[in-house]
C-alpha cells in the first residue's frame, strides 16, 4: 500500500541541501583528513601477471630514509586475512586469497609487498628498493582461453579455472527449438570497464587513545566494512569506527573489502600510530575492482512474424584472479536471470560460468549483471528484428510483457518477479519526444545522399533493493536485505536522521529530508541528516543496488510515521482527549470537530523531553530507530532511444540525440532524479562507444594503465539527454519508489549498439562488439564492402 | 644535478593573502596547495594530467596545478576554489549556476570544473554549446553526465560578463 498522502516535499525538484559546502571547497573527502603522526603507506604490486615469488628482499627499503615498516606476504602469511567473498553462490569454489600475495602473484597490480614510511615520497622511494625475485608463468586474460584445454591453471581448488557453475531453466527451450522457424545465434561480449570514481579510493587508519580504531575510508557500506575489517584484521567489531566522509563516487567499485582496507588498520596497530595509504590513479586501475568482462553465446528460436519461442544462453564472466566480494553473483544471479529483459520469453535456459584468469578482480559495477543480462535481451530482440527485416519497435511491442501481466514472472522464475510496469507506455511516450517517425524517414532521406544515420531503441527492466533478508540467504549472501534509519527530535521539534544507506554524490540529505518532511510534516530546514559514522549511526548496509530510496527511504518514511504515532500519543495526553480523536495536519496536532486548540509538533516534542505530562505506560524522548526489512524488490524499467550518424569514411560517430524514457515509481526528486539518469546514460554511452580494458594475451599485462589509455568520455564526446519519467508506483514499499541509480548504465550499451547498427545497415553489418571505436567501425565497413565488391 | 632534498624558498599570493613555503625541488603545486596550505578545495583525480580536478588560476589562467612545480609558481598570483567565495561572501555566479542546474553530483571535479568554467568565460562571454563542451574538455566529471554542467554554464554566461 502506498502512503504519501500528505506530499509537500516528494516530488518537488529541491535544489540539492549538500552543494554549498561542496562548492565551495569545503567538502571532507578521506584524501582531506589530516592528523598528527601520520604516516604513509605505499604497496609494491606484482609487474607479472602470473609469477612465483621466490624471494622478496627487504632490506634496503627497511634502511631507506623516513622508512617505518616494510613487510612481505610471508611476513603478513597467518596474521591477518584471508580474504573471503561475502557473496558465495552454492557451490562455488573459493580460492584462497591472502591480503598480501604469499608465493605466488596472480595478476598485474596484485599486492606484493608494502612500506610504511614517514612522507608518502619515502613510502614511494622504498617501494623502488625492495627487490623481488619472480619466477614467471604463463597467464592467461581471456575467459574463453582460460576454460580451454591446457590453460595455465591459477588455483589448486579451481580445476578448468571454473569457481561457479550456476543454471536457469523455464520452460521447455528445447521443443521451442523444434517448434521455431528459425534458430539465430549470436555471440556477445560485454567489454571489462574501469568505474572510474573521480576520487580514487584512500584509507586512514588510526588508533585511538581509548583503545578504538578509526578507519576512514569513501565506503558505500560502512557498517559492512566494520564487520568485514573486524573479522579479517582481528578488531572488536565494537571497537571499531569506519567514517566514510563525503564520497567521490562509488558506482559499486567502493562496497568491496580490498588489501589495502585492512592492511593500513593492521599496520597501524603495529606502530600504534595512524598510517594512510591513498590510491594514484594508475594504481586504481590494477588495484580497484573492474566490471563486466562476460562473453555470451546466444541462440534464439523465432517464429517468422518475429515471435520469440524460446532464448538459450551461455555466459561465461571473467572475475579476475579472485573471488572479489559478490563476484561469483554478478554473472550467475544478477546476469542470467534477468536474460529475458522485457520480453514475454516463455522458453528460457541459461548456464552461466564463473571464470578466473590473471587478471583484476572483477566485481559490482553500475548495475552489476542486469546490464550485462538486458544486453542479452536487448542483442537477441534486435538481431532477430535485423534478420527478419522487421521494425525494431514492433517487434519489442510484439513481445513485451503486457501492464495487465504484472507482477509477472519471467519464464515462470520462482526468483525473478517483477512488480509493476507499463512498457507501452513508456514507448509511446519515448517514440514521441523522440519523433520516431519523423526521424526514421529523416534516416531514409539520408541514407540516398550517402549519409549513415541510425535509430537504437533499447528497453530494459532490473530487480533493485535486494530483500528481503531470508532471500539472500537462499542465494549465498552474507548479508540482509534490510536498511536501518534512526529519527532523533530534539526538544524544539527538529529533526535529526541517522540512516545506513551512504550517498556518494546521490544527494541523499536533499531526497532523505524530503521524505521525512512530509511524514513529520516540518520544514526540511528543520531535518539534518547523517550518514557514513559508525559510531553515531546505529546500523545499516549501505548503498548499492539502487536500493537507498527503495529501501532506505521506506525505512525512514516507516521510522518517521513511529515518531508521529508516538508524538500523537503525547498531543492526546497533553489535550486530554481520546488519542483516536487526534488528527495530524499541517504540523498541528487537532481534534477536529472541537474548539481544543491546536498543538504544535514542537510544543509536543517539548513535552516528550521534559516527560510532565505523558499519558501512563508512555515513555519519555521522541526517537525512533528501525530496522526495515522489505518484503519484495522493485523493479524499474524503461524505454531509451538514440539517434547517431557514422561517417563510413572514418568510423567515427557523431551521437545527434539521446532520449531516456524511465519508470522509477514515485519520484521523490526530478531533478535529481534526472541526474542520476544522465550520469548513468554517460556510463553506458562510454561503454558502448569508448570504454575497454585492454590485456595483452601473450603476457597479461595490462594496456590501459591510465587514464592516458583508457577513454573516459569528456564533455565533447555525448550529446544531451532528455530524460523523462513514467510514475508507476511500486507496489512493495510504502513510498511506491523503485530504484534509479542502475537504470542509465543498463539501457545505454545497447541503445548505442542498436543505433550504430541500425545506420550501417546498408552495409549488411548485423553485429559489431562494443565499444564500437572509429577502427573498429571503419574495418567493419571495409570488410562489408570488399566482401561485397567480391 | 641539483640537490634533490634541498628546499627551494617560494613565494606567491594565494586567494589575495601571501604564502612562503619551503619545498623540495619534485613538490608538485597541488600537493604544496593541498597539504603545506590545507586548501584542499582543490583535488587530485589522476596522475597523468587528463581529469582536471585540480585546476588553479595561475596569474589569471586556468591551469591544472599537477603540471606545475611548486618553485616555478613563486613570484605568482594564485586563486584556488576557496578564493571565489571569501568568508561570508555568497556563491560566485557559476558556483550559483551549477547548484540552480544540479551541476554536480559527488563534488569531488566540482572546484576543477567551476575554475575551468571561469577561463572558458573569459576566452567566450557568450559560448557555443559546442564552445562550452570543448572549453571544459580537460576535466573529466563521472556523475553528471556532463548534461547539466553544460546547462550551468550557459544559464552562468549571461551573469559571467558582469562585474
Amino acid at each position: 500500500m502506498n502512503d504519501i498522502s500528505a506530499t509537500r516535499y516528494i516530488g518537488q525538484s529541491l535544489k540539492r541541501r549538500e552543494d554549498h559546502r561542496l562548492l565551495t571547497g569545503k567538502g571532507r573527502y578521506v584524501d582531506d583528513i589530516k592528523l598528527p603522526g601520520l604516516l604513509h603507506m605505499a604497496i609494491l604490486r606484482s609487474p607479472h601477471a602470473h609469477a612465483d615469488i621466490k624471494r622478496v628482499d627487504l632490506s634496503a627499503a627497511r634502511a631507506a630514509p623516513g622508512v617505518r615498516l616494510a613487510l612481505s606476504g610471508k611476513d603478513l602469511d597467518g596474521k591477518l586475512g584471508p580474504i573471503v567473498p561475502n557473496w558465495i553462490i552454492p557451490g562455488t569454489k573459493v580460492p584462497f586469497r591472502a591480503v598480501v600475495a604469499i608465493d605466488r602473484a596472480r595478476f598485474v597490480g596484485e599486492c606484493v609487498a608494502l612500506v610504511v614510511a614517514e612522507t608518502l615520497a619515502q613510502a614511494y622511494d622504498a617501494v623502488g628498493q625492495i627487490d623481488v625475485d619472480y619466477e614467471t608463468l604463463p597467464a592467461v586474460t581471456d575467459e574463453v582461453a582460460a576454460i580451454a584445454d591446457g590453460a595455465p591453471q591459477l588455483h589448486d581448488n579451481v580445476p578448468s579455472n571454473i569457481t561457479t557453475v550456476y543454471k536457469v531453466r523455464g520452460g521447455d527451450y528445447a521443443k521451442a527449438a523444434v517448434e521455431a522457424d528459425e534458430i539465430i545465434k549470436l555471440r556477445i561480449v560485454n567489454n571489462r570497464l574501469i568505474p572510474t570514481c573521480m576520487e580514487t579510493r584512500s584509507v586512514i587508519a588510526a588508533p585511538e587513545a581509548d583503545d578504538t580504531f578509526t578507519v576512514y575510508m569513501p565506503s558505500q557500506v560502512p557498517h559492512m566494512h566494520r564487520r568485514w575489517i573486524a573479522e579479517t584484521v582481528g578488531i572488536p567489531e565494537h571497537r571499531l569506527r569506519i567514517v566514510a566522509p563525503d564520497i567521490g563516487g562509488g558506482f559499486g567499485a567502493k562496497m568491496h573489502l580490498y588489501p589495502e582496507e585492512l592492511l593500513c588498520p593492521y599496520v597501524a596497530r603495529e606502530l600504534g600510530v595512524p598510517v594512510k595509504w591513498w590510491e594514484s590513479r594508475s594504481e586504481s586501475h590494477q588495484s580497484t575492482s573492474h566490471g563486466r568482462a562476460h562473453t555470451e553465446d546466444l541462440e534464439i528460436a523465432i517464429k517468422h512474424d518475429g515471435t520469440i519461442l524460446g532464448l538459450k544462453v551461455s555466459t561465461l564472466g571473467n572475475v579476475g584472479a579472485y573471488l572479489s566480494n559478490m563476484a561469483s553473483g554478478g554473472p550467475t544471479v544478477n546476469t542470467v536471470n534477468f536474460g529475458t529483459g522485457t520480453y514475454k520469453i516463455a522458453n528460457y535456459e541459461a548456464l552461466s560460468r564463473v571464470v578466473v584468469t590473471n587478471t583484476v578482480p572483477v566485481d559490482a559495477y553500475r548495475g552489476y549483471g542486469r546490464p550485462e543480462g538486458a544486453y542479452i535481451a536487448e542483442r537477441a530482440i534486435d538481431a532477430v528484428a535485423r534478420h527478419l527485416k522487421l521494425d525494431q519497435v514492433e517487434i519489442r511491442r510484439k513481445n513485451f510483457i503486457q501492464r495487465a501481466d504484472f507482477p509477472y514472472r519471467p519464464y515462470g522464475s520462482m526468483g525473478v518477479i517483477y512488480d509493476s510496469g507499463d512498457y507501452q507506455s513508456l514507448m509511446e511516450k519515448a517514440l514521441a519526444a523522440f519523433d520516431y517517425d519523423g526521424r526514421r524517414k529523416e534516416c531514409e532521406t539520408l541514407r540516398r545522399d550517402g549519409v549513415y544515420r541510425g535509430i537504437g531503441v533499447a528497453t530494459y527492466t532490473h530487480m533493485c533493493g535486494m530483500a528481503p533478508s531470508r532471500r539472500l540467504a537462499a542465494s549465498g549472501f552474507d548479508r540482509g536485505g534490510w536498511e536501518s534509519a534512526r529519527v532523533a527530535i530534539d526538544s524544539s521539534g527538529r529533526a535529526t536522521i541517522y540512516s545506513g544507506s551512504m550517498s556518494q554524490g546521490h544527494g541523499h540529505v536533499t531526497s532523505l529530508s524530503q521524505i521525512a518532511a512530509d511524514v513529520l510534516q516540518i520544514p526540511i530546514e528543520n531535518i539534518d541528516v547523517i550518514q557514513g559514522d559508525t559510531r553515531q549511526v546505529q546500523a545499516g548496509h549501505g548503498t548499492f543496488n539502487s536500493r537507498s530510496m527503495a529501501v532506505g527511504g521506506s525505512s525512514l518514511h516507516v521510522c518517521s510515521q513511529r515518531i508521529v504515532d508516538k508524538a500523537r500519543k503525547i498531543a492526546a495526553g497533553m489535550l486530554e482527549v481520546d488519542e483516536k480523536d487526534v488528527a495530524y495536519s499541517g504540523g498541528l496536532f487537532i481534534v477536529p470537530g472541537t474548539d481544543i486548540a491546536p498543538l504544535s509538533f514542537a510544543r509536543v516534542a517539548r513535552m516528550a523531553y521534559v516527560g510532565h505530562k505523558l499519558p501512563d505506560g508512555l515513555t519519555p524522548g521522541l526517537d525512533e530507530t528501525l530496522f526495515y526489512d522489505p518484503t519484495g524488490m522493485s523493479a524499474p524499467s524503461g524505454v531509451h532511444l538514440a539517434y547517431v550518424e557514422v561517417d563510413a569514411e572514418t568510423g567515427q560517430v557523431r551521437i545527434i540525440d539521446y532520449v531516456a524514457v524511465d519508470d522509477v515509481g514515485t519520484l521523490i526528486n526530478p531533478l535529481l532524479a534526472a541526474g542520476q539518469i544522465h550520469g548513468g546514460v554517460v556510463q553506458g554511452i562510454a561503454q558502448a562507444m569508448y570504454e575497454e580494458v585492454s590485456y595483452d594475451p601473450d603476457n597479461g599485462q595490462l594496456l590501459t594503465g591510465s587514464l592516458l589509455d583508457y577513454a573516459v568520455p569528456r564533455a565533447e564526446h555525448v550529446p544531451n539527454i532528455t530524460s523523462l519519467f513514467q510514475e508507476t508506483p511500486s507496489p512493495t514499499n510504502p513510498i511506491g519508489v523503485k530504484g534509479i541509480g542502475e537504470s542509465g548504465s543498463i539501457a545505454a550499451p545497447p541503445c548505442m549498439v542498436h543505433a550504430v547498427l541500425d545506420a550501417l545497415a546498408p552495409f549488411g553489418i548485423t553485429h559489431l562488439d562494443m565499444p564500437l571505436t572509429p577502427p573498429r567501425i571503419w574495418a567493419a565497413v571495409q570488410a562489408a564492402q570488399t566482401g561485397a565488391s567480391r | 644535478m641539483s640537490d634533490p632534498d634541498k628546499l627551494h624558498d617560494v613565494t606567491f599570493a594565494i586567494n589575495g593573502k601571501q604564502a612562503r613555503l619551503a619545498v623540495e625541488p619534485r613538490r608538485l603545486l597541488v600537493h604544496a596547495i593541498r597539504e603545506d596550505l590545507g586548501l584542499t578545495g582543490t583535488h587530485v583525480g589522476c596522475d597523468t594530467s587528463q581529469c582536471g580536478a585540480c585546476t588553479v588560476e595561475i596569474d589569471g589562467q586556468a591551469v591544472k596545478s599537477c603540471t606545475v612545480l611548486t618553485v616555478m609558481a613563486d613570484g605568482t598570483s594564485i586563486t584556488t576554489i576557496e578564493g571565489l567565495t571569501p568568508s561570508g561572501a555568497a556563491l560566485h555566479p557559476i558556483q550559483a549556476a551549477f547548484h540552480e542546474h544540479h551541476a554536480l553530483q559527488c563534488g569531488f571535479c566540482t572546484s576543477g570544473m567551476v575554475m575551468s568554467v571561469r577561463q572558458l568565460l573569459r576566452d567566450h562571454p557568450a559560448p557555443s554549446e559546442d564552445d562550452i563542451r570543448h572549453g571544459i574538455a580537460g576535466n573529466i566529471c563521472r556523475c553528471t553526465g556532463y548534461h547539466n554542467i553544460v546547462r550551468a554554464v550557459q544559464s552562468a554566461a549571461g551573469k559571467e560578463r558582469q562585474p
